[in-house]
């Protein structure tokens, strides 16, 4: 099974044991995809790790948009926004670097 | 993470291509483990024995379902559905020829199942079951969404749709199963949705909702989540709750309900309107996953079930409830009769949630500033599901003229794309049948393409900049594969965002018409 900084990761990249999340596994798998974490990344991250320790699930990504947004200014609340950031969409990268599991559907 | 493939070109017209004989080969989708195949009933890795056990699966299927031995038996290779598959359209591959990928089932079936292919297997093109053959299947039955198009061509009416499930049902039972769906399935039938939303998150995306509504519009319109003695339950797809451009259609469907006056609900313990069980072919897994709608149902006491915007959860809905579960006529069971005599029979059960809108306009309950869609110029994408295997309003290619009264009841801009292309000959999205997994992304790209040239023609001719569908799949694989074709990812929208902008949102009719029935008396 592939690793990253020691951490295993599914076939898609997403941790197994999502106890094994820290700061540097987020940075090295956003490097992997060649994009450096600014403050907007971590942002975006705490939201989405402090969600899922509440729900157990990402959020939804209009409960997404609009936290941000109120949050971080309106011009930041929506998902255009959010896909300059992770260009492999919020809900698949973001959570991928965000060390939460894949969500999984129609989506 | 950046393809490592080629984007097709658009061409002017759909030709049929030169062959690139392997050009899809591969290892097909991630596998499921066991973690995802075991609670499913499915064995966790490839079983020691697995030819044993895949011919006798095959031997099973055969004898239970006569139409899966008339389509094996009744191909006489006329080639008609050759050029009629999007994936084979898009990816050259001879083997995603509908003909072709159905014969690396038949040909095992003739072997064993054929007197000529028992004894003369050369003569009659009798194949063995190695290895080679079910790494074949496992990548090339993942390559068919099960769409049905090459079916309206086939002069036997052969559905390959049907022929794609048996083989993932017989790869399923040797333990080869496919990651996306099966994972699916087993949140699907344990936490109630594909995504695996629990509850207190369904419960606080709702609220979240329902602000946001409040805000925008002023008016405080609910989203109601296990509301015992609501007379409609809304079964829609869980990408509504969670994914864009999906959620703007659910708040569609919120303002219909508002306006209409009706007491809804939904359930958190049947929170899904889509059943993959149909996808892996399996009839058990997905009546385990449509028996969470009738014990919702019967919970809630509801009198009428209707269906949200996706594509194969109506044709579950509409052709197979009835007997799995006892919505609509058929059932035979305790609990099946029991929801048959709850369920008011004066509204057809289950109901799309296009025919409750289209009746609504129809009997003058909605009214509608069609001016609000002005800037956009609309075409209509027809999904397989719906297109193929469904109807809608009780009136023959009503599933084809409801959606589009109802997109030009709201809009003043509608064009249909090319006649070849739409209706019952609609190509496929390339997300359909379990396929709309990341993994999978080429097939997917190269499989949209008839779709993409059909709509380049009408964005040329008629500046369409709206694409509009009645799928969560289709609606999540265009917002991923229309920016490869140089389309604005956000030209996909639902039916019900078109009808929840342009609708015209007054008090609540019931009371208007009591308090003007006071000033009459």
């Amino acid at each position: 099974m592939a690793d990253i900084l020691g951490a295993p990761v599914d076939e898609e990249g997403f941790l197994v044991n999502l106890k094994d999340w820290n700061k540097d596994i987020a940075i090295a798998m956003a490097k992997a995809d060649d994009i450096e974490l600014s403050q907007e990344h971590w942002d975006v991250i705490d939201f989405l790790r402090n969600y899922f320790e509440e729900y157990q699930i990402a959020p939804a990504v209009r409960v997404l948009t609009k936290a941000i947004g109120k949050q971080f200014g309106k011009e930041k609340g929506n998902s255009k926004y959010l896909y300059s950031l992770f260009p492999y969409g919020p809900g698949k990268q973001g959570c991928r670097f965000a060390g939460l599991p894949k969500p999984t559907g129609c989506i | 993470m950046v393809e490592k493939f080629d984007i097709p070109t658009l061409p002017t017209y759909i030709e049929i291509p030169d062959i690139e004989k392997g050009a899809m080969k591969g290892d097909g989708p991630f596998k499921s483990s066991a973690e995802f195949q075991n609670p499913l009933g499915f064995p966790g890795e490839k079983v020691a024995d697995w030819q044993t056990v895949a011919i006798a699966k095959m031997a099973e299927l055969k004898s239970k379902y006569r139409s899966v031995q008339v389509f094996l038996d009744a191909c006489v290779k006329c080639g008609a559905c050759t050029d009629k598959c999007h994936y084979f359209l898009g990816s050259k591959d001879p083997k995603n020829m509908p003909v072709a990928r159905q014969d690396l089932f038949r040909s095992v079936y003739r072997r064993h199942f054929t007197f000529a292919g028992k004894y003369f297997p050369k003569l009659v093109g009798a194949k063995d079951l190695d290895e080679t053959m079910l790494d074949d299947w496992y990548n090339y039955f993942h390559q068919c969404s099960q769409c049905r198009r090459c079916s309206v061509f086939c002069p036997y009416g052969i559905d390959t749709a049907e022929i794609s499930m048996a083989a993932r049902e017989v790869l399923d039972t040797v333990g080869v199963g496919q990651k996306y769906c099966n994972q699916i399935l087993g949140k699907a039938t344990t936490v109630g949705n594909n995504l695996g939303l629990p509850e207190p998150a369904l419960r606080d995306t709702l609220l979240d909702l329902e602000e946001e509504i409040e805000e925008e519009t002023g008016i405080a319109i609910k989203y109601p989540l296990d509301v015992k003695g609501a007379e409609v339950l809304l079964v829609t797809p869980s990408a509504d709750f969670f994914a864009e451009p999906h959620i703007d259609g659910l708040i569609g469907y919120g303002k219909v309900f508002h306006q209409d006056g009706v007491r809804w609900t939904m359930s958190s313990f049947a929170s899904e309107g889509a059943n993959f069980g149909m996808f892996i072919g399996s009839y058990d897994v997905m009546r385990k996953a449509a028996l969470r709608i009738r014990k919702a149902a019967l919970d809630l006491e509801v009198s009428r079930i209707m269906v949200g915007e996706c594509g194969h959860a109506w044709r579950v809905a509409y052709g197979f409830w009835n007997t799995l579960t006892g919505v609509g006529a058929g059932a035979t069971d305790v609990f099946g009769l029991k929801l048959q005599n709850q369920l008011d029979p004066r509204y057809s059960q289950p109901q799309h949630i296009i025919e409750y809108t289209h009746d609504l306009i129809k009997r003058g309950k909605l009214e509608f500033d069609k001016s609000v869609n002005d800037h956009r110029t609309v075409t209509f994408h027809d999904s397989c599901n719906i297109a193929r295997a469904s109807n809608m309003g009780g009136i023959p290619n009503g599933q084809f003229i409801l959606p589009r009264e109802v997109i030009k009841a709201v809009c003043n801009n509608f064009v249909d794309m090319a006649r070849d292309t739409i209706m019952e000959s609609t190509f496929c999205c390339g997300g359909g049948g379990g396929l709309l997994t990341d993994d999978l992304m080429e097939i997917r790209v190269k499989g949209a393409m008839p779709r993409m040239q059909a709509l380049k023609a009408v964005e040329g001719s008629d500046n369409v900049d709206t694409l509009v569908a009645i799928c969560a799949i289709c609606k999540s694989q265009f917002s991923k594969v229309l920016p490869k074709f140089d389309f604005d990812p956000y030209m996909i929208v639902s039916v019900h965002q078109l009808v929840g902008e342009a609708l015209i949102m007054d008090k609540p009719q019931i009371e208007e018409d009591l308090s003007a029935t006071e000033v009459v008396g």
